[in-house]
């Protein structure tokens, strides 16, 4: 149950958008597909939706084969980015477009445009037009209007992507309520790290038209597969050839075995915490982020020496 | 992300894939109308005018009296782009820049000779500037009726090209302009005509293809005096109603030619001069 | 101040003597004798037929070039085929085309001695010289008009639309007429004011076309002209007139329809 996709493949011209990729989805979760612009998150969502035809491979949803067809008939329901509201048709119309189509009586589609839109709390605007709502309020009726039609799986592409930052964090916790209360199987797109480990149960990080690891968003942050996703996933920094998150760097005044001398260059003070930028003895640049309590307790200033240390580097053969 | 490649959709799949019983139906469909209304018969234009070889063609376009034609309506299609390229741009400006009361009824106006029938728009100026005019002009029947003809039919040309460039033109380059010291001729001339050539080039080589075949509304103001004030689209006319077709798809095809190369040029230049600006 | 003053008068003095003086002139001296002149001069049984086909040619012009020209707009913008760019600049040719021209290139094809008129008359189909030539014509000219208007429209809809109806169930033809249509409806109007405008105007490609049986396949505008050459000057400035008012109409819709910029 839920989605699995085997080895699917798509090119567009000479690009190649998604290689060799296979992927389980577990029926209820709520999977994010993370990854920058043109790793291949969107066209894979696309596939699934039927919205782009896959050169090779198979796309299977609910136990059924649904590669061959179209979107229409697959039973999603996709959220884009940019709303794709009925611009010529009130919210009512524009959430009951899936039933009328499915031909349902007019009690029973009034009832559920009703239902729905109490859902996505937005009752009191069944007759105003799209333009005459916010971008939040035109992506929760844009996702009225998929829910509607009783989907199997809910796909959301970037669906907070052209919000603002205030906005964005409402909705997020919104939909993951709403997950919780109505679990559809559901896969959203992002390229926001931040937006993927606050509203997912599972993340798969893709890069370059291929995954790069799947996991909970603790194991993606605390244990990433490969240098692409643990760069992704947050800052680093280097240390001796490898990879330390800034605040995995520990600051002390005294050597021990295991310390690296360096040279505080700056301070940058970030409100809770600081931003310590510091110059190895081999003349390698290197930052931590520490507290305000322990940047004061260490007394950093420019041109100190100090000694720092870690134990939670990791290096990628 | 695939949101720049999203129009790439499944051919035959989403969207309007099957409307008009699929795709190569509806391009079929498409491609026969513009054929049988457009091509096959201009294609027939050509193919006519060449029938009695080189020197059949050559010796068409060379009668006197079609010769006459030809230049007279070259002449006066140079005549008129030139008066429209800057009247179209004078007017442009005051419409954009001036404010005064009754200027959406004046802006109105310059769609009139789009709307306005052609032959109505020659009877007009016949009725005012003909024999018995109320105001004391009497042009007909001599060339200047041709020109002010074609001035008449191709004003919306450059205005309506120039009118939104200038709308969208930022004031501030102007300003900063002002700022380094430069007068207001200077700004004009350095700053605000480069910005708008483009479309003054592209409204004249409009009013240029237009002027080149306009028929109904030199028909009744000239008179078509042979060798004085009969342009080539009367000259083709005649000849067809003569029965000398080849000759008169020999004219043709200089007209059809040069209305395309006046379209075609002024779009590459228009292109080169946008082009420099990025 | 002054320099302003001064651009302001040039530009209305040119205006008011190209344009306006000799329209407001036409309507004036069909007026000057009264109503009853004008109402006669068009109720004439030859009046009102020419009135009636020029009509009917262009309603026909309008049904035929807006559904070629919604279709042809969608093959633009929204299909991948060879030769794109060519076919959009193909469309536009007619506007470049003097109407002189368009006229004997139809003769040429649909005449009796034509290249496909000679086997249409075998059959009965008369085109040149008769009324289906003055529609042909009419379709010719006024062609490109709905393609021009709907092509940046669709472009600005953009796919997603179309998308979104296709995952919610929608077929082909339900997304059409539900979401792609009525999406593009102020292009597809403009361009229809302007189609009928250029179809109720069109004079040289008839007149060409028509071979003029006064009575049986004369437009307003050969009517105009007919009368003009009859010395029945009443006549023709009143079909005039009657056409200015169709025209003043049409720049009325213009104004009324005409596309506005959104501002973001």
């Amino acid at each position: 149950m839920g989605i699995t996709v085997s080895n699917i493949s798509k090119r567009f011209g000479d690009f190649v958008a998604l290689d060799d990729v296979s992927l389980d989805i577990q029926n209820g979760s709520l999977t994010a597909l993370l990854g920058p612009s043109g790793s291949g998150k969107s066209t894979l969502l696309r596939v699934i939706a039927g919205l782009e035809n896959p050169d090779s491979g198979e796309v299977v949803i609910s136990g059924q084969n649904k590669t061959g067809t179209p979107p229409q008939q697959r039973g999603v329901g996709f959220v884009f980015q940019h709303y794709a509201a009925f611009k010529h048709m009130t919210v009512e119309d524009n959430v009951a477009f899936g039933l009328r189509i499915r031909k349902r009586s007019k009690d029973q589609t009034r009832e559920k445009v009703h239902e729905l839109l109490e859902l996505v709390h937005l009752e009191g605007f069944a007759h105003r037009y799209p333009s005459q709502l916010s971008g939040g309020q035109r992506q929760r009726m844009a996702l009225a209007r998929a829910l509607a039609i009783e989907p199997e799986v809910l796909l959301l592409d970037e669906p907070f992507g052209a919000l603002d930052a205030s906005v964005r964090k409402d909705l997020r916790a919104w939909l993951r309520r709403l997950h919780e209360d109505m679990p559809v199987t559901t896969v959203l797109v992002t390229h926001d790290q931040e937006e993927a480990m606050e509203v997912a149960s599972e993340i798969v990080v893709m890069n370059d038209g291929a995954i790069e690891q799947i996991g909970d968003p603790t194991e993606v942050y605390e244990n990433p597969a490969t240098e692409f996703v643990m760069s992704f996933i947050g800052p680093i920094t280097r240390l001796q050839g490898a990879y330390v998150r800034p605040h995995d760097l520990r600051i002390q005044l005294e050597p021990n075995g295991k310390t690296s001398e360096a040279r505080v260059e700056e301070l940058l003070h970030l409100g809770f915490e600081v931003r310590v930028h510091l110059r190895l003895s081999n003349d390698e640049d290197i930052w931590a982020q520490i507290t305000r309590d322990t940047a004061s307790q260490l007394d950093l200033k420019n041109g100190k020496t100090v000694y720092i240390v870690t134990d939670r580097s990791r290096s990628f053969g | 992300m695939s949101t720049a490649r999203s129009s790439s959709r499944s051919p035959g799949r989403s969207g309007l894939g099957g409307i008009f019983g699929g795709e190569a139906l509806q391009r079929g469909t498409v491609l026969m109308y513009l054929s049988l209304i457009v091509l096959i018969p201009l294609a027939a234009v050509v193919w006519t005018s060449g029938e009695e070889g080189w020197s059949g063609f050559w010796a068409a376009i060379t009668a006197p009296e079609g010769m006459a034609a030809l230049r007279l309506t070259f002449g006066a299609a140079f005549v008129v782009t030139a008066i429209n390229a800057v009247a179209g741009t004078l007017i442009a400006w005051v419409l954009v820049r001036d404010s005064f009361w009754g200027q959406g009824i004046f802006n109105s106006v310059i769609d009139l000779p789009f709307a306005l029938p052609t032959i109505v728009a020659g009877l007009t100026l016949l009725a005012l500037y003909g024999p018995g005019s109320p105001v004391g002009i009497d042009i007909a029947y001599a060339p200047v009726a041709v020109v002010v003809a074609l001035l008449f039919v191709s004003l919306p040309f450059v205005v309506r090209a120039v009118q939104p460039v200038l709308e969208e033109l930022d004031t501030e380059m102007e300003e900063a302009a002002a700022s380094l010291g430069a007068s207001r001729f200077t700004i004009f001339r350095r700053i605000i005509l480069p910005t708008l050539m483009p479309a003054i080039l592209g409204g004249s080589g409009l009013t240029f293809a237009r002027s080149l075949g306009e028929f109904g509304a030199v028909v009744l103001v000239t008179g078509n005096i042979a060798f004085e004030t009969q342009v080539a689209s009367v000259y083709i006319f005649g000849q067809i109603e003569g029965g000398d077709i080849p000759a008169a798809s020999a004219v043709s095809v200089v007209l059809l030619a040069f209305s395309l190369l006046a379209l075609i040029g002024l779009n590459v230049v228009q292109g080169r001069w946008t082009r420099h600006e990025e | 101040m002054k320099s302003r003053l001064a651009l302001r008068a040039v530009a209305l003095g040119y205006l008011g003597f190209l344009i306006l003086l000799p329209v407001g002139g036409v309507f004036w001296i069909t007026f000057r004798d009264g109503f009853m002149p004008f109402w006669e001069s068009i109720t004439t049984p030859e009046a009102l037929n020419a009135f009636y086909l020029t009509v009917f040619a262009a309603v026909v012009a309008v049904v035929a070039n807006t559904v070629f020209g919604v279709a042809a707009a969608i093959m633009l913008v929204r299909r991948r085929f060879p030769g794109k760019q060519l076919l959009s600049a193909l469309i536009d040719l007619p506007l470049a085309v003097s109407p002189v021209v368009v006229g004997l290139a139809l003769i040429l094809v649909y005449g009796t001695y034509g290249w496909f008129g000679g086997w249409l008359a075998e059959q009965g189909i008369l085109i040149i010289f008769s009324f289906p030539g003055i529609i042909l014509a009419t379709v010719f000219v006024s062609l490109p008009f709905v393609v021009r208007e709907v092509v940046p429209v669709l472009r600005e809809v953009g796919t997603e639309q179309e998308q979104a109806a296709s995952t919610l169930g929608a077929s082909s033809w339900q997304t059409f007429w539900r979401v792609t249509l009525p999406s593009i409806r102020p292009g597809v109007t403009y361009g229809i004011v302007l189609t009928t405008a250029k179809a109720l105007g069109e004079f040289g490609a008839v007149s060409v076309v028509s071979g003029r049986i006064i009575g049986r396949t004369e437009t307003l505008t050969l009517h105009v002209e007919d009368r003009f050459q009859a010395f029945d000057l009443a006549g023709a400035y009143a079909a005039s007139v009657v056409l200015a008012v169709l025209a003043l109409g049409t720049l009325f819709a213009m104004n009324l329809l005409k596309p506005k910029e959104e501002k973001a």
